[in-house]
């Protein structure tokens, strides 16, 4: 069966098209056929982030057109088997998206393409864009820095959630929303500078899908266009594979939430 | 932290100010989320009305859906002042 994931969180730059190109990359790896769609028309993204700009030919406004076909939109990825990139248009047109166009695209790629999983990387706002990457979804990830702005943000997308998916409007409840706290700095938080893990789940009270450390390696990855959780080296590709793991039903403990606790010496004089 | 810093009283830091500004604008933004879109346009039209007739403030009409086994009940709250 295909699972249809929307990945949001309202206010931009917070790391929806990183988590994004993580979280479908981590499907592929395991073995998933995945495609990941970028729902950002006019302020195409994704292909950057995943590496492949210069291969785009058409884009989803092309295929909801008709003027290519799913298997010719799609790209497939050169490091991953099973992953899949479908590009947003860079028309200005914002009513290029329209609801019967999108369920035709996703109808195609569940039935013609035979995929586990399609995750729609929203655009930020509450606007058209974002509202068609969540109406389909099955299940949604929202994406929030420890900061004011963007929990108030997510905590309004969680709000629209509930009741603008199709399966609000058919009477079948929530769907499955979990949250990802992203540029997460343990280090600020035990100064008392930033929200924490903790203090963040309590105002949105959604369940926790991971937490993802500020690191150096997100912006090495998009510098080089390759998804960051293939960085198994680094803090944030690590974190990211936990939280696909967690996304699949396994449960791990969060690692890179708390600071490695000083000794006696550096509590005494330490600053 | 040093040893001194436990000696001196805790001071607010600036995390738990945000959490207690998000707190209250989360929980003020979630009750008026969910009742229909016509909600602000019929306050604002009611409160033109009562207007006409007794001068009232801005937040005199106070209007809100409530849901109850399966019927859905408007319920409206006109404040008049003290001395009409």
């Amino acid at each position: 069966m295909t699972k249809i994931v929307v990945v949001t969180s309202g206010k931009g730059g917070v790391g929806k098209t990183t988590t994004s190109a993580a979280l479908a990359t981590g499907l592929a790896l395991r073995g998933f056929k995945t495609t990941v769609i970028d729902f950002d028309v006019g302020l195409r993204n994704l292909d950057l982030i995943m590496g492949c700009e210069r291969r785009v030919v058409y884009d989803l406004v092309n295929v909801i057109n008709g003027d290519a076909n799913i298997k010719q939109a799609l790209i497939k990825d050169k490091r991953v088997d099973n992953l899949f990139i479908l590009p947003a248009s860079q028309t200005r047109d914002k009513d290029a998206l329209t609801q019967d166009g999108v369920e035709k695209v996703l109808n195609a790629l569940r039935d013609d393409m035979q995929m586990d999983y399609i995750i729609c990387d929203s655009p930020a706002g509450i606007e058209k864009g974002a509202l068609m990457a969540a109406y389909f979804a099955d299940e949604a990830v929202v994406v929030t820095n420890p900061e004011v702005s963007s929990v108030r943000d997510s905590d309004r997308i969680i709000g629209i959630l509930a009741s603008k998916t199709r399966h609000a409007e058919q009477g079948d409840g929530d769907i499955p929303s979990r949250l990802l706290l992203t540029r997460y700095s343990p280090e600020r938080v035990e100064k008392g500078e930033m929200l924490s893990v903790q203090d963040v789940q309590e105002i949105l009270a959604i369940e926790l899908l991971g937490v993802i450390p500020e690191s150096q390696a997100v912006l090495n990855a998009s510098n080089a266009g390759s998804p960051v959780v293939l960085d198994t080296q680094s803090d944030a590709g690590q974190a990211y594979a936990d939280a696909v793991a967690r996304f699949l039903g396994d449960e791990l403990p969060h690692r890179f939430v708390t600071l490695n606790k000083k000794g006696l010496f550096g509590r005494l004089f330490g600053g | 932290m040093s040893i001194f810093s436990y000696l001196l009283p805790k001071k607010q830091t600036s995390a738990s100010v945000a959490k207690e500004r998000l707190q209250i604008i989360v929980a003020r933004e979630r009750s008026s989320r969910g009742g229909p879109d016509y909600l602000p346009q019929l306050q604002e039209e009611l409160l033109m009305v009562v207007r006409k007739y007794v001068p009232v403030g801005q937040d005199a009409v106070n209007v809100q859906v409530d849901r109850e086994s399966g019927c859905d009940i408007l319920e409206l709250n006109i404040t008049l002042p003290e001395d009409s």
